[in-house]
């Protein structure tokens, strides 16, 4: 019995100072459901994914919320909080109701509004996934976190910044031909290094941006699917998730993401697969220094090689193993909460041939959430195959 | 803040910084944990922590979150101690910082029960 895909939907990633969390959540849930041929009361299961809606909007209860303005109120529903893995955790309790039998149609999302706070105001919500005291306090930020990453992954494999805006060299130029991108130009080396330095060595460019967005997703069971002949052609694979120290000081490796390995190892082994075998990849990029990190623990390249993905081409639309084809967080954009199921929409769009950037017949497709600086990691690992 | 780390950076104040160790399997972690995170067991002895660590890691930060909004560019680093912990400090009496070079750990009070980690260069 495996879970299928019926319908997926993001909105378009940038600003949205009209709407609202609950508003901008029901345009992407209405979409999926249409997707899907389902209507919302249809929908026994709502896990929502959203991070700081309790201190931007000064609102919690965010399932009941997004259930209430959806005209779901028959849902079970519930927010998911994981940091900026909260919309791939959703997925998978969305797909763990299904497997359970407790649950024959899950709606799976995320939602988040960010663009109406100030930049301080934002960036001190995004940091309450950091350790409070061990790491704020000190006026440590995320763009600090990934930088000292960054500088301890250049020290100990001689890579260069360089290396690191190939990366959003290859995602920019991505993102170009998905309407729903947050950003949609093309970027350079040089522009990458002279834009504004933020923590250094990460510049502007080598961040993702501050974005309003919500993702959907409609799963069903393969019963359900069957019984109402709703032609189902991708399904869940497999799924990993796993945890590690909430701050950077106590790992033992600054560049190494351990719970991104163990979630990897964990997807690949339900899916029965291994890294060799997937098509087509939707990984979390919110620095660049991220997803080099992010193809090593994937298994994609080996520790000290993933400079390479980007430099040579290997992680391009046209590579061995395609990349963030969506433009990733760096051009897609990230609202923090949405981010894991938007990933999952762009892998199921791939998967079934209707994505902007499409490749040749993708069967296998993976994507990596990290939440905070790594204490928090989702894979999940889609394929093609119908009820 | 939260109460255990007043009294762990009021023990640096006075001078008598603490990290716990496993009598275990050895490992070492910082307060306040009740398990060892590698061998999960509860033996955790507090034993004193040296003065100075090496840095390990430092990025100067140029955009950053209200309360320090007035203090940019400033810099963070983290620190190695020879007993094994690792500690995320400010730096202080200078902008940047050799990796390897040895600081000096304290602490500054921030408003009413605020502390902050700082970290000057011994040379």
């Amino acid at each position: 019995m495996t879970v299928q895909i019926a319908g997926v939907a993001s909105t378009p990633f940038g600003k949205h100072p009209d709407s609202s969390t609950r508003e901008l959540f029901t345009d992407a849930a209405l979409e999926a459901l249409e997707d899907a041929s389902l209507s919302v009361h249809d929908i026994e299961t709502l896990y929502v994914g959203n991070f700081v809606g309790d201190v931007t909007d000064d609102q919690a209860h965010v399932g009941a919320m997004v259930a209430d303005y959806l005209g779901a109120r028959q849902a079970a529903s519930m927010r998911i909080e994981s940091a900026c893995a909260s919309a791939s955790s959703a997925a998978r309790s969305g797909v763990q109701a299904i497997e359970s039998g407790d649950a024959d149609v899950a709606l799976v999302g995320g939602v988040e509004m960010m663009s109406a706070s100030g930049i301080g105001e934002i960036t001190d919500a995004l940091a309450n996934a950091a350790d409070n005291e061990y790491e704020n306090e000190a006026g440590l930020t995320f763009p600090g976190i990934y930088a000292l990453m960054a500088q301890t992954y250049m020290n100990e494999f001689d890579a260069s910044q360089e290396d690191l805006a190939a990366v959003a060299v290859k995602n920019y130029e991505n993102g170009v031909s998905n309407p729903l991108a947050q950003r949609q130009e093309e970027t350079d080396v040089e522009s990458v290094l002279e834009s504004p330095p933020i923590a250094t060595p990460l510049n502007l460019q080598d961040c993702c941006p501050i974005t309003d967005g919500a993702s959907a997703a409609v799963l069903v069971s393969e019963r359900y699917a069957d019984e109402h002949g709703l032609g189902t052609t991708v399904e869940f694979a497999g799924s990993g998730q796993s945890s590690d120290s909430l701050a950077l000081q106590d790992r033992r490796d600054l560049s190494r993401t351990r719970a991104a390995e163990r979630a990897a190892e964990t997807a690949y082994e339900r899916a029965d697969v291994g890294p060799d075998d997937i098509d087509v990849v939707e990984l979390h990029d919110c620095f660049t220094i991220a997803e080099i990190l992010a193809v090593e623990s994937l298994g994609f390249f080996e520790r000290g090689e993933g400079t390479r993905g980007a430099l040579e081409g290997e992680t391009a639309a046209d590579g061995r193993i395609p990349v963030n084809t969506s433009g990733g967080l760096l051009a897609k954009g990230h609202p923090v909460g949405a981010t894991g199921v938007a990933q999952l929409v762009e892998i199921t769009k791939q998967l079934e041939g209707r994505h902007p950037n499409q490749l040749d017949d993708p069967t296998v497709g993976l994507t990596h959430t990290v939440g905070g600086s790594g204490a928090s990691c989702v894979v999940n690992v889609l394929r093609t195959g119908g009820a | 803040m939260q109460p255990w780390f007043i009294d762990f950076a009021e023990g640096i104040d006075d001078g008598e910084p603490v990290y716990l160790a496993c009598e275990e399997c050895g490992s070492t972690a910082l307060p306040p944990r009740t398990v060892c995170p590698e061998c999960g067991t509860r033996t955790l002895e507090e034993r004193s922590l040296s003065e100075t660590a090496a840095v390990t890691a430092s990025t100067r930060i140029f955009s950053t979150i209200p309360a320090y909004a007035d203090e940019t560019p400033y810099t963070v680093g983290i620190a190695t101690f020879d007993e094994g912990v690792k500690l995320t400090g400010q730096l202080r009496d200078a902008d940047e910082v050799e990796l390897g070079e040895t600081v000096t750990v304290g602490v500054e009070q921030r408003g009413n029960d605020g502390w902050l980690v700082t970290f000057s260069p011994t040379g």
